[in-house]
């Protein structure tokens, strides 16, 4: 088989892959009530894996971000969070400062 | 209340252009300059971007590619990397269902569900009509989509054109912005969740890098939901 053609079929089966996830959440939740404990559950279960997935991107990271030092990952995601919380919960002025302090941090270090 | 279509189009496209079509626009580029340097072609690129639509198991399917990971493990790593869009799925379709007369569009409109879709209809959905919610998630989430596919276009052509701690940034900008989309939830045990979540994260996928994220969730998850039942007996 070519190279091309095998990469293709990767390609489709990571996709089909991860559809599969949606699909039985859309099967699963057509008899899920939103008002019942297993939904809070379930968006417990959400929100910690992805509390996990971003720490993990912060403290483990698996691509270029590596090259980076954890001291400036860190600085760069608490400066983030902390001009969040304190500047009126504004999403764009929390990552404009996190993201300029780690690029500056990278560039100047 | 939001309650005409007319409303909800111009509410989905304020929430959607501007930051979070920026970021998509942005994290796909880093996404576009990776696969074109772990061999893929545009096509593969803007397929894996569209359909497997979700940031950390596409760059998965790049980096294990790159890596010369069989394709089996390949597929099996980047399956278990979205295994977040199960609870996602679950946590979110409920609150749209009744705007839509046939179930079955939950299985094709779960394809656009992101990160940034989800955060967007936890927060919006309260103050939108039901009719009108599958409106609102279809436009916000296909503009997220829009911008994610031209972010992989640029990135795939503009490689190697961006400074070092620029192209970081870009990289950076994912965890940071989730992170700040996630904290600013009001929901009680959601924000238990999350601190729980932090240190778990890292700890389980250091264990094991496969289930690593599914334990956290449930491990995680789970204690959340108690501590908020201990905390309000009924």
């Amino acid at each position: 088989m070519s190279e091309h053609l095998l990469l293709w079929l990767v390609v489709i089966g990571a996709i089909g892959a991860t559809y599969l996830w949606r699909l039985l959440g859309a099967l699963f939740s057509r008899r899920v009530n939103p008002e019942s404990d297993l939904f809070l559950w379930i968006t417990c279960v959400s929100y910690a894996m992805l509390a996990g997935l971003i720490s993990r991107m912060v403290l483990l990271p698996v691509g270029p971000l590596v090259e980076v030092e954890l001291w400036i990952r860190l600085v760069g995601m608490a400066v983030g969070l902390s001009v969040f919380f304190l500047l009126g919960r504004r999403v764009l002025t929390g990552v404009g400062t996190g993201l300029a302090v780690f690029v500056a941090l990278v560039a100047y270090t | 209340m939001i309650d005409t279509p007319g409303q909800t189009y111009r509410q989905a496209a304020r929430d959607a252009f501007g930051f979070p079509a920026i970021m998509l626009l942005a994290s796909m580029t880093g996404f576009g300059s990776l696969a074109r340097e772990s061999g893929l072609t545009l096509g593969m690129a803007l397929s894996t971007t569209a359909g497997i639509w979700g940031l950390p198991g596409q760059l998965a399917l790049a980096e294990m590619h790159a890596a010369g990971v069989s394709a089996l493990f390949v597929i099996l790593a980047v399956s278990l990397a979205n295994a977040r869009f199960f609870p996602m799925a679950v946590s979110f379709i409920p609150l749209m269902r009744g705007g839509v007369r046939h179930y079955g569009w939950m299985y094709a409109l779960v394809q656009l569900l992101s990160i940034n879709s989800w955060a967007a209809g936890l927060k919006r959905f309260p103050d939108i009509a039901m009719s009108q919610r599958p409106r609102y998630y279809v436009a916000f989430a296909g503009i997220c989509m829009g911008a994610g596919l031209l972010g992989t276009v640029v990135g795939f052509f503009g490689i190697g054109a961006m400074p070092p701690p620029a192209a970081l940034g870009l990289i950076f900008l994912n965890p940071l912005f989730f992170a700040v989309l996630l904290a600013g939830t009001r929901l009680g045990p959601a924000i238990g969740a999350m601190l729980i979540g932090v240190p778990l994260g890292p700890v389980f996928h250091w264990l094991s890098p496969e289930w690593g994220l599914l334990v956290t969730g449930l491990v995680g998850g789970t204690l959340a939901f108690w501590l908020h039942r201990a905390r309000k007996p009924e």
